[in-house]
């Protein structure tokens, strides 16, 4: 009798537990379940450059200007804007009814604070204040900029889609000073933060900006309309690529920002889901130190850049052909400013030239220590193939492992390899990071002041320079592959090829993903 | 009795004294940096040089101790380099959902393992008996994160009865905090079903040996009466000590059961701290599971009081 109650109850509470899993796995049709890249940690997309932080800043702040599908920047915030001919004054109008989320209207002071501490942080925004004369306010709802010389690309750099993009903010908060970070998330975008309910680690929560006003153009990219089809969004924290898929397969999710390359052959083939293709290429590149021997020598870089092989190394990595191609310009092969002028660099190896240039150059045979970030699974199989390439080459490697924040740190150093420094190591940049000239960090002839590596090029600063004076498109294209001619000569970094980041999404519940140069997350449908 | 409290809680101060040093050490000289981490990969060797002096990392290893004890003392555990919180609030965030995990496996593993233990023990030599050996191996050698995903596949994805991942905090209904919690525990509690059924057998067993025993089956007390009132109690002392460890253990060893679970809690901060270098959070949940462990081990020992009134402090 009892054994036969206890049976009841169990099968009950089965039922019971059982039913509530379907109705909570389903969740509310307003509510979009994103599982973002990584984990959110810092919300000031000024003050960091992480990926994520970027993406947090697009769903929550506006920008002057966008970047749509074919990578061309458009008016964002902007209505209007006019230049002088020889592009050193620059004159804008803001868009009618912009607002902050807190109510109070966008204005040319919050603009104009904004931008100065955007120019404080980022090396474009650097740049472009370094040259700039003055920068002020007309009336309310307009603002100027005037350049002691000519600066071309001021709506590229308004633009700037990655590394920290020039999100605008209140005043009040722009006025933190650019070396502090910021702790009110106001902003003017097409969703609020909910600061109550974010909690590190677990969940990050947005709701829609019921005030913002679209641009009336569709979306593309980061420009035109951003509108917004749900109540709510939540960006669910989930680290290890296993439970992401299973995740999502079991309704738990409703898309997967970032897909877990692994995973691909299980989600691509699940009836339920759908993979699609949200932002531009990436691509990855071998990066030298030019600061310490052997690659302070240019032809001994040069060989190392002889050595990829761009097939060997993308298959290695993304393991399926779906998502990876090969492409020898260091701009992404279908941007504006892809071309195929590469010089001697194939993306083939060509092991008989590096050896000669090696023997020309003097080689003695110095290990070329390859840092390996062994727990980075999105990079971490392409330094062992890259060690075996440089070696047939005629380079002696120590490929080095160690984890990503090791390497982090090492690379900062500026130390010989033996002494705790480092000659190459191999990272990610998205397709956003590598449009222009100017927005490439490593695409530097400063040497020490510049990215790591600390390459020493006068003639590739002076081609970047007049690529900034320019204001012809087509001079801006011919400098564009002038300088990447200058950097794939001077063995500055290798392109190792493209990745084809997917998203998944729920099959027939998820619609409206866009294509844009970083993850966005507006027009997004949910059933 | 009152001596001895005290005595216990006042050796604590020196274990954690070490235990503060030897960590604070061992991040100053492991490699990596948590500038670097925060800031991103465009970020300039200037910037990243900026936020070490901002986070006091250019200082001398002694310094940084020396201020971070101080601040320790007035109760400020510091702020994440990261998360610009406190410290406290996030441990205070991330302790129940690693509690929850670790009271609801005790609860499954008391549960389960030993009356499994006392059956065996019984039964020694049976099929019970054997059957129970062969499943402590199992139970050992089976890493928790196949025994996770394998039940996910069963459980959630083939049968839909559980979520996959998540927690749902007890204020949002215990049927909701239940669901997210059944299939992590069963995971957490398999190996140590087998280590303390195994212990448990084994002292139930060495007990009923005993003659006070064989007096007990003379004066007619049934099995049950046997196993329950004398033999387990009896035995009792070596299975709570095992549990007390098993506790110990457990809390650390949430870490892999909460990252296949996507649980939030304080295994998970742990991780992410390490990989981040968020050296102020790693300090402080060091910290926080050694004085845990040393309360665990100071409760075990005041249970002897009540399994055994021979035994008194």
């Amino acid at each position: 009798m009892l054994r036969r109650s206890f049976v009841h109850l169990a099968g009950i509470a089965l039922v019971a537990l059982g039913a509530a899993s379907t109705a909570s796995a389903q969740g509310s049709a307003n509510v979009l379940r994103i599982v973002p890249q990584t984990d959110l940690k810092i919300l000031d997309p000024i003050w960091t450059t992480a990926f994520v932080t970027r993406d947090h800043g697009y769903m929550v702040y506006d920008t002057l200007f966008g970047v749509d599908i074919t990578g061309m920047p458009q008016a964002q915030m902007v209505d209007k804007y006019t230049s002088s001919a020889d592009a050193k004054v620059w004159n804008f109008t803001l868009r009618k009814g912009l607002a902050f989320h807190d109510g109070k209207p966008v204005t040319s002071a919050d603009v104009i604070a904004s931008l100065g501490r955007w120019g404080k942080r980022d090396s474009l925004g650097q740049r472009m204040f370094g040259i700039m004369d003055k920068i002020e306010a007309v009336g309310d709802n307009g603002f100027r900029m005037t350049f002691k010389q000519s600066f071309g690309p001021v709506l590229e750099a308004l633009a700037k889609p990655s590394g920290s993009p020039a999100f605008i903010m209140p005043k009040r908060v722009a006025d933190t000073p650019a070396d502090k970070q910021i702790e009110d998330y106001t902003g003017s975008g097409p969703y609020v933060f909910k600061k109550e309910e974010f909690r590190p680690g677990e969940k990050v929560v947005y709701l829609k900006n019921a005030a913002y006003v679209p641009r009336v153009e569709s979306p593309s990219g980061t420009a035109g309309g951003k509108r917004v089809y749900v109540d709510r969004v939540e960006w669910i924290i989930l680290k290890d690529a296993q439970t992401q898929a299973n995740a999502i397969i079991n309704g738990e999710v409703d898309m997967l920002s970032w897909m877990p390359p692994e995973h691909y052959a299980t989600l691509r083939t699940n009836p339920k889901l759908q993979t699609v293709s949200p932002t531009f290429a990436g691509s990855y590149y071998l990066h030298l130190n030019h600061h310490i021997p052997p690659f302070d020598n240019p032809k001994i870089a040069k060989a190392a850049v002889m050595a990829v092989n761009q097939e060997a190394l993308m298959r290695g990595q993304m393991v399926f052909r779906d998502l990876y191609r090969t492409c020898t310009s260091i701009y992404p092969c279908e941007s504006p400013l892809a071309s195929n002028k590469t010089s001697y660099f194939t993306g083939k190896p060509q092991f008989e030239e590096a050896r000669k240039l090696l023997k020309e150059a003097g080689y003695d045979g110095t290990p070329i220590v390859l840092m390996h970030p062994a727990d980075f699974t999105l990079l971490n199989k392409l330094p062992p193939v890259m060690a075996q390439l440089l070696k047939q080459a005629g380079f002696n490697v120590d490929m080095q492992s160690m984890d990503w924040p090791t390497l982090l740190m090492r690379r900062t150093k500026k130390d010989a390899a033996d002494k705790g420094g480092w000659n190459a190591f191999i990272t990610g940049w998205g397709g956003s990071d590598t449009l222009n000239p100017l927005f490439f960090a490593p695409l530097t002839g400063n040497g020490e002041k510049g990215w790591f590596g600390w390459n020493k090029d006068d003639k590739l600063e002076e081609l970047k320079s007049a690529f900034t004076a320019s204001t012809d498109a087509a001079a801006r294209k011919r400098l564009a592959e002038e300088i990447q001619v200058r950097a794939l000569e001077t063995g500055l970094f290798a392109p190792l090829g493209e990745t084809n980041n997917l998203s998944v999404v729920r099959r027939d519940v998820v619609s409206g993903v866009l294509l844009a140069p970083v993850n966005v997350f507006w027009n997004i449908k949910k059933k | 009795m009152l001596f001895f409290l005290l005595r216990r809680i006042a050796a604590t101060v020196p274990v954690l004294v070490v235990v503060a040093l030897i960590v604070f050490l061992m991040l100053r000289l492991a490699p990596g940096d948590p500038a670097a981490a925060i800031l991103g990969d465009n970020a300039s060797s200037a910037a990243i040089q900026s936020v070490r002096t901002q986070l006091g990392l250019e200082n001398s290893i002694p310094v940084q101790f020396f201020q971070w004890s101080a601040r320790l003392l007035s109760g400020d555990l510091g702020e994440s380099y990261f998360l610009k919180q406190s410290v406290a609030g996030l441990i205070a965030q991330r302790v129940e959902p690693t509690l929850s995990l670790a009271a609801l496996t005790l609860v499954f593993t008391v549960l389960i393992a030993v009356p499994l233990g006392v059956l065996a023990a019984w039964r020694h030599g049976g099929w019970l008996d054997r059957a129970l050996m062969g499943f402590s191996v199992l139970g050992f050698s089976i890493p928790a994160f196949v025994i996770g995903y394998v039940l996910i596949w069963a459980v959630s994805l083939k049968l839909g009865w559980l979520p996959v991942q998540g927690y749902a905090r007890l204020e949002e209904g215990l049927l909701p905090w239940l669901r997210h919690l059944i299939l992590p525990a069963i995971t957490l509690s398999i190996i140590y079903v087998a280590l303390i059924a195994r212990v448990t057998r084994a002292a139930v067993a060495e007990a009923l040996t005993e003659d006070y025993v064989r007096t007990a089956r003379a004066k007619g007390i049934s099995e049950a009466g046997v196993l329950m009132r004398h033999a387990l109690v009896n035995a009792a002392v070596p299975i709570v000590t095992v549990i007390g460890i098993g506790i110990a253990l457990l809390i650390g060893g949430v870490v892999v059961t909460e990252t296949v679970f996507a649980i939030p809690g304080l295994g998970q901060l742990t991780v992410d701290a390490v990989l981040s270098r968020d050296y102020p959070l790693i300090q402080a949940i060091t910290l926080f599971f050694s004085f845990i462990y040393v309360l665990i081990n100071l409760l075990v020992d005041l249970s002897y009081l009540l399994l055994d009134p021979r035994i008194r402090y």
